[in-house]
This record gives C-alpha cells, structure tokens and sequence, in this order.
C-alpha cells in the first residue's frame, strides 16, 4: 500500500522541526558568556537559530528535491503544467511568516526589555548623575550654552538597585581610557568586579567610537558630543577583550584593551592598591600603557 | 511626449541614421538607443566589477594574517572605502538598473524606446566619469578614508580633498540614478502598447517600476546630505560637527533614509531579473501573478521606513528601536511570499539545469540564508551584539552579492544570445558556476562566526584566534576572483565562435525574444507585437502565444 503524500510531508516536517530545535540546542556559536545580559541573549539567538535552521534546511530541501524531481529529461520538450496561482497556499506563506516575524518581534522585546533597553534612562538617571559630571565642562559648546543639564542616551544593560560602581569613559584616537570618580583611579584597562553593577559613562574626543564586549554581549556607540550611559554587570570572573567596532581612522583595529572581571574581594585590593597617594594631581601619571597599535 | 502608436514610430528618421556612429563605434558613441545604452552600462559597470574585485582581494590579503602587513593603515581604509563605493554605485545599481533596465523596459512595455532617450544617455554618460575620478582621486589626492557610509566626524577629519572627490562622484552617480529612474517610471507607466495592461506586464516591469519610486524618494536626500557634509568640510559649517554644534546622528538617519532603501534598489531588480528567468527554464508560468506585484509594492512601502535598523547602537530611544525592529522584520513576509512563489514556480516544472538556472537557484539559496541572518540582525538585542562586526559583512555580502550578483550572472547566461545572437558555452558556464558558488560561501559563511566570536569589521589587524577562519575566507575570496576567468574567456569567445543562437533559442514567450538576436534599431521589423500572457507556459500555441497578433517579419512563430 502506498504511503499517503500526506502522512510524508507531516514527517518531513516534523523531522525537519526537530532538527532545528536540536540543532538550536546543541551547536554554540558564541562565545563564553559573562555577563548578566549575555544568557538572555544566548536564550534569543537559540530561538532565532533554530528557526533559522529550519527554514533554511525546508528551503534548501524544497529546491534541491524540486530540481532533481522535476529536471527536464533528454528529449523532452514539452512544458510544465499551466499552475498560475493558488490563493489558499498564497494566504498559507503570507500568514505563516507574518505570525513566526510576529512572535520573534514580541519574544525579542521581552528579550530586550529584560537586558534593560527599556530602562527610561533620559528621565532621572540624567538628573542623579548630573552632579558628577565635569565631564559637562568639557563637553559641547552648543550643550552647554541651550541646556542645564546635558542630554544624556541611554544604552542597552540590566541595573541593579544596590550600589553602582561609577566608571568614567573617554575613547580616543585610538584608546580608550577609564576613570573610577570614587578612587580616583585612571587606566587603559577596565577592571570591574563580578555581581556588581556597572555603569559607563562615555564620550567621545573626536570621532565616533563603539564599546564592544563580545563575551558581555554588550555594544554601544561612544558619540561625540552627546554623553551615553551604557550599565552591565559581569558574572565571570576573567579577562575579555575590549574592541572598538566603529570605524574610527587608521589604527582602528588596533583600538583594544582588555575588561578584568574580578572576585568582588580581589576588586577592592585592586582598588586599594592602585588608588594614588593623597595629592591627587598625580592621577595622570598613573596611566596604563595605552594599547595603541 | 504622448503614447507613439508604433506605426508612427516606425518610420526612420534619416538624419540620425547618419549622423549617428554604426557598428561597434556606436557603444562609444552619445547613442540612443535603449539596447545600446543597456549594454553600455552593463560592460561599464562590469569594468568597474573586475576593479572593486581587485581591491576586494586587497582587504582579503590583508587578512590572511593577523597583523597589518601588506598594505599601510591609511591605504587599508582608502580600499575598503572604495571597494564598498565601487561595488555598491558603479557596478550593482547600474546593471541591474540601468543595465538590464534599459535593455530590457522598452520591450516589456512593447515600446521602440524609453520615454526620453536622450536623458538616458545623459544618465550612462555620468557614469564613467564619476566612476574614473572616484579611481583616479586614490592617485592624485589620495581617497576617502571613513568608509562608504563617510560617518562624521571621522569624514570631517581624514583627509579633505579626498572626501570632497568621493562626495562629488557619488553625486554624480546619484544623479544618473535619479535620472534613470524618473525615465523607467514613465516608461512603464506612459510608454505601455495600446492594449497592453499593467497586470499583464512581466514582473521586471514591476520591479523596476518600485525600485524606481524608491530611487526617486530616497537620492534626493542622500545628495542634500552629502552636500551638507561637503559644506561641512569646505566651508567650515557645523551640520553635522558636534564641536560646532551639529550632530553627527542626524548624519545617520538622513544617510540610511537613502541607504537602506538603497539595498532594495540593488535586490528588487534582481527579483524582477529571476521571475524572468525561473519560468522560461522550468517551462512554466510564473507562480501568483499578482502576489508578486503586491509583495514588491509592499517591500517598496516598508523599505522607506527601516532605516534606523542601522543605529540601534547610536543612542537611538527605546520606542525607535522597537518600531524599527517590527517594520524591519515585517519585510521578510513580502520577500518570503516571493520566494515562496518562485519555489512553487519550479515545482512540477521540466526544469533545464543550465548554467542560467543554477546561478538562478544559487541565488535562492543565498538570500534565504542573508534574509534569515537579516530578521535575525533586526532583533534589537540580536544587533546589539553583532552591529559593525564580521556577521554584518557576512549578511549583507549573502545579500547583495549572494543575491544580486548571482542573479546578474544567471541574467547574462539568460540574456546574452539576445544581446549577441550567440550562445554562452555551458561548460565553462557550469565552471564558473561550481567556482562562484564554492567560493562565495567558503568567503562568507566563516565571517558570521568570526563576527559572533569578536572579530568588528573594517579592521586591518585582528586578533590571533580568528587566523584560521580568515584564512578560509580569503580562499574563497581568491576562488570567486579565479572563477571570473571561465566567464570573460567565455564571453569572449562565444561572442566569435559561439553557436548561433538563433531568435528564441529558450523558447521563451516575453517580448524581447519576439524579434531577430540581436534586435534591429527600434526593436521589432514590424509591428510591437501585444504579448497579453509573457508567462503562458504549458498551454496551447493559441492560447498563449500572440501569434496572431505578432505580426513583424521576423517574430517567433514555432511551438
């Protein structure tokens, strides 16, 4: 008795389903993650790639098995049959990608919104920071002269309530430099400590910059002329690479450094250790090797 | 100028004819002729095709190793700029625009030529001189440095004369683009036989006819913007430098109004291309008629309002960022109804696996692949952590040359006994083909980890970890240079001992294969024939071929 087409397309399908459920599951593309952010984010790419693989495997079978079925014989040189259209499959492939974008659209944002992208950071953050912001002075002409308080844009990064460490950011051709108000502290190299927030307030010198952490999952555009506050909190404890993804002039791809995760304990020996004698005009010298080239 | 009847038309006009250059003079000449002025632009833009080819093998030398060591920083930056600049407006737009568009539109629509054929030319002849002094400027002035979006302040800081050629050659090139445009739009819209519907055109027509809207509502802004950073640099205005006030964000937003649309100015017309190409080879009507229409309609509509998807790293606000997210994903369901459509094309068909139709199905398969990369760089969250990295260059590489390119491929091995009136050989065809496809995916599939695993993009150093993949890649990239040899030798060759091919060599039933290869002056002996059904395979002579209203001399009339 032969198989109904049926009964072979639903296995096909179902096979197909789970493959790419497997596949979603079991293949790792990403790199170690460590940061608050970066599991949510590995939950959404599982989605979006098993949903990717089964498309792109259906797909690619359909083409595959349509081009060896229905390749045209030796010597035959009639045409195919006169299909022109077929409404009901027509509204099938129009509702079925609507509702999968649909979903992936809703599931990102909850995604989203869970990495802390809907945090309203233009509203009071602005206000709480703008005390602890010389960087104001430096800041633009124009900010200065129309408003008290310089706008400030929030990136993406999940905040905790209880206490923030505050790091100041200043990217440059070609380096990026960081500033701990509370230790006074300035280096070339991040260093935070694990389970504990952070926020970067970054800006520019010269030309757009980006801060990027692979392993944090983590980008933000650092903007001349407008100050963005970009808040992440590292779970594991190594030491990941820092890369500017914007480019920025010549020595772009030489514009890295290097983020610290530390044991909160082993954070405020750093701290101790690398904090300046009393005069703090010394600062400055206190500067890492800058990671130029 | 009002609707010709044909018969009007068809009387020659003595001075031109002499006045004019014959022979192969003519493709060098200030011509008229639609057909002439396609095949000026496509040989053009293939010209500039094999140079941003070069500097593409550049940036893949470079990132055989680690280090930056082949080529200086500076140098590495000028390449990428021009390698993006050249590929993007010398040589995908105008062939499958002006190329295809110009040889192609008038016969679709039954007309002898386009509506204002002295523009058109105007239009291809801005092309070489933009494209010579944008190559040219790397000699003289050195060339622009920040890349083909040219984002301030990094384009107010490099070098200015430089950034100031590259501005006033991409003007140039806009321009031609515009003026290409308006003259499809009333080509398609006013220059249509009498009797001949909208409805019946074939779907190039409708492709162009999108892509045009697009052309004519999204250049002008990216002229203006262009023209405000020149001010920027020359005159010291401060549009766009925050140290004067500006704001280099609002750069972004006017840049990507031109930009993204600018992606289905190169893709539209390459889906336009295939709904040609997959009938004919799988001898059957093309899958929903009118659903294609709509869905090109529709990506037209939802391509002028995604462009922010390129900032979700700028600081753009929350609600920004979620609208954008939804439209940008929402063009999947039109791009998905197409291609679903053409699947269903080929189903059931007698496809002929020949060099046109692998390059047509490849070309499937790698859009597939670039549109799913794409829904997914949609997601806000998805984007955050891959914008600017070797995931996008992999995406947008599986797009437009995964999905354009092939499809320009496929469209030469389709087109050229029309253009030549002789056949391609299919060995070296079937060649090229294994060579390019092996090739392009082994260059780009590897990017996609590389930019999930670290690697940012317009880089000449990277980190040591990454060796390996890049190097796969830069193989790749070395087969897709090699594998343009079989084409020009067979380009080349064919066009002196090509097999004849004849007037209808693929039994095709669209208007330009109802007349003699290569087409007279004017297109048809006779009369335009009424092509009421261009997709009418697998019924009856009668029924789908216009036989009897294809009157000319030397229409098709077999089976």
């Amino acid at each position: 008795m032969p198989i109904p087409p049926s009964l072979i397309t639903f296995l096909v399908g179902m096979a197909l389903v789970l493959a790419g459920l497997w596949l979603g599951q079991n293949v790792s593309l990403l790199p170690v993650d460590a940061s608050v952010n970066a599991p949510v984010y590995d939950e959404l790419f599982k989605v979006l790639f098993s949903i990717g693989s089964i498309l792109f495997i259906g797909i690619l079978g359909l083409l595959l098995f349509s081009l060896v079925r229905f390749r045209r014989r030796e010597g035959d040189h009639s045409d195919g049959a006169p299909i022109e259209g077929n409404l009901p499959l027509e509204i099938v492939w129009t509702a079925i990608p609507a509702v999968v974008v649909l979903f992936i659209g809703i599931y990102s944002y909850d995604i989203y919104d869970r990495m802390g992208g809907m945090t309203p950071l233009n509203d009071h953050s602005a206000m709480v920071h703008a005390a602890s912001m010389e960087a104001s002075a430096t800041m633009q002409v124009a900010n200065a002269a129309t408003s008290e308080e310089p706008r400030v844009w929030g990136g993406i990064g999940v905040r905790s309530d209880k206490d923030i460490l505050p790091v100041d950011l200043t990217a440059l051709q070609f380096a990026f430099i960081f500033h701990y108000p509370g230790a006074n502290i300035t280096s070339g190299e991040l260093h935070v400590p694990a389970h504990r927030s952070v926020e970067l307030r970054m800006k520019a010198n010269d030309v757009i910059h980006a801060f990027w952490v692979p392993q944090f999952r983590l980008k933000q555009d650092i903007i001349p002329g407008q100050q963005t506050i970009l808040t992440f909190t590292a779970t594991r404890p190594g030491t990941y690479p820092i890369v500017c993804a914007e480019l920025c002039g010549p020595y772009h791809g030489g514009m890295r450094s290097s983020v610290v995760v530390h044991e909160p304990d082993d954070f405020e020996a750093w701290l101790q250790k690398n904090s300046p004698a009393p005069p703090p005009t010394a600062s400055v010298a206190q500067l890492d090797v800058l990671p130029v080239a | 100028m009002t609707i010709a009847s044909p018969q009007d038309l068809a009387v020659p006009q003595p001075p031109s004819g002499q006045l004019q250059p014959q022979g192969w003079l003519r493709y060098f000449s200030f011509s008229l002729d639609h057909k002439v002025i396609g095949l000026q632009y496509i040989v053009t833009s293939f010209l500039f095709y094999l140079i941003g080819g070069a500097l593409a093998g550049v940036i893949r030398t470079e990132l055989v190793s680690p280090m930056s060591d082949f080529v200086s920083r500076e140098t590495y930056n000028e390449v990428l700029t021009l390698h993006g600049t050249i590929m993007i407006f010398l040589w995908i737009v105008p062939v499958v625009n002006g190329g295809f568009g110009n040889y192609l539109i008038p016969f679709y629509v039954g007309a002898r030529d386009m509506a204002f054929p002295r523009l058109n030319a105007v239009a291809f002849w801005m092309i070489p001189p933009a494209g010579l002094l944008l190559i040219a400027s790397h000699f003289i002035t050195g060339s622009a440095q920040s890349g083909w979006t040219a984002y301030p302040p990094l384009s107010l800081t490099t070098p200015a004369m430089a950034q100031v050629v590259w501005i006033i050659s991409v003007l140039l090139l806009g321009g031609s683009s515009i003026f290409g445009a308006i003259n499809f739009i009333a080509t398609v819209m006013k220059m249509r036989r009498p009797g001949l519907k909208l409805m019946q055109l074939p779907m190039y027509c409708w492709a162009m006819l999108g892509t045009s809207i697009l052309a004519v509502l999204s250049t002008p802004v990216l002229a203006g913007t262009l023209l405000l950073l020149s001010f920027d640099i020359v005159a010291h205005t401060g549009f766009f430098n925050p140290t004067l006030g500006g704001n280099v964000v609002v750069y972004q937003h006017l840049f990507w109004f031109y930009s993204h649309p600018a992606v289905y100015i190169m893709v539209l017309p390459a889906f336009g291309l295939v709904s040609e190409i997959l009938p004919v080879h799988a001898r059957k009507p093309l899958f929903g008629y009118s659903t294609m229409v709509y869905s090109i309609m529709a990506i037209v509509f939802l391509g002028l309002i995604v462009w922010a998807h390129h900032m979700f790293t700028s600081g753009t606000p929350p609600w920004m960022r979620l609208f954008f997210t939804i439209a940008t994903a929402f063009i999947a369901v039109p791009t998905g109804i197409k291609f679903f459509n053409w699947l269903a094309t080929l189903w059931g068909g007698k496809i002929a696996l020949n060099s046109a139709m692998l390059f047509a199905c490849a070309f499937i398969v790698n859009f597939v692949f670039g549109g799913i990369t794409g829904v997914a760089l949609a997601q806000v969250p998805f984007d955050i952590h891959v914008h600017d990295t070797y995931f996008v260059v992999g995406h947008f590489h599986y797009i437009v040359y995964g999905g354009t390119v092939f499809v320009i491929f496929s469209a030469i091995y389709h087109w050229y006994p029309k253009f030549t009136g002789k056949m391609l050989d299919e060995t070296l065809g079937k060649i090229h083909f294994a060579l390019t496809f092996i090739g392009f995916n082994l260059c780009f599939a590897p990017q996609h980890w590389l930019g999930l695993n670290g690697m940012p993009r317009r880089v000449a150093e990277y980190d040591p970890m990454f060796t390996t993949l890049n190097q796969l890649s830069s193989v790749g990239a070395l087969l897709m240079a090699l594998s343009t040899l079989p084409f020009l030798i067979n380009v080349i060759r064919s066009f002196s001992h090509g097999a004849v091919a004849g007037d209808n060599p693929w039994n095709a039933l669209t208007p330009e294969w109802l007349t003699t290869s290569p087409p007279p002056v004017e297109n048809w002996k006779g009369e335009a024939p009424l092509v009421a059904h261009p997709y009418g395979y697998g019924q009856l002579p009668s029924a789908g071929l216009p036989v009897d209203q294809a009157t000319g001399q030397d229409v098709w009339t077999g089976s």
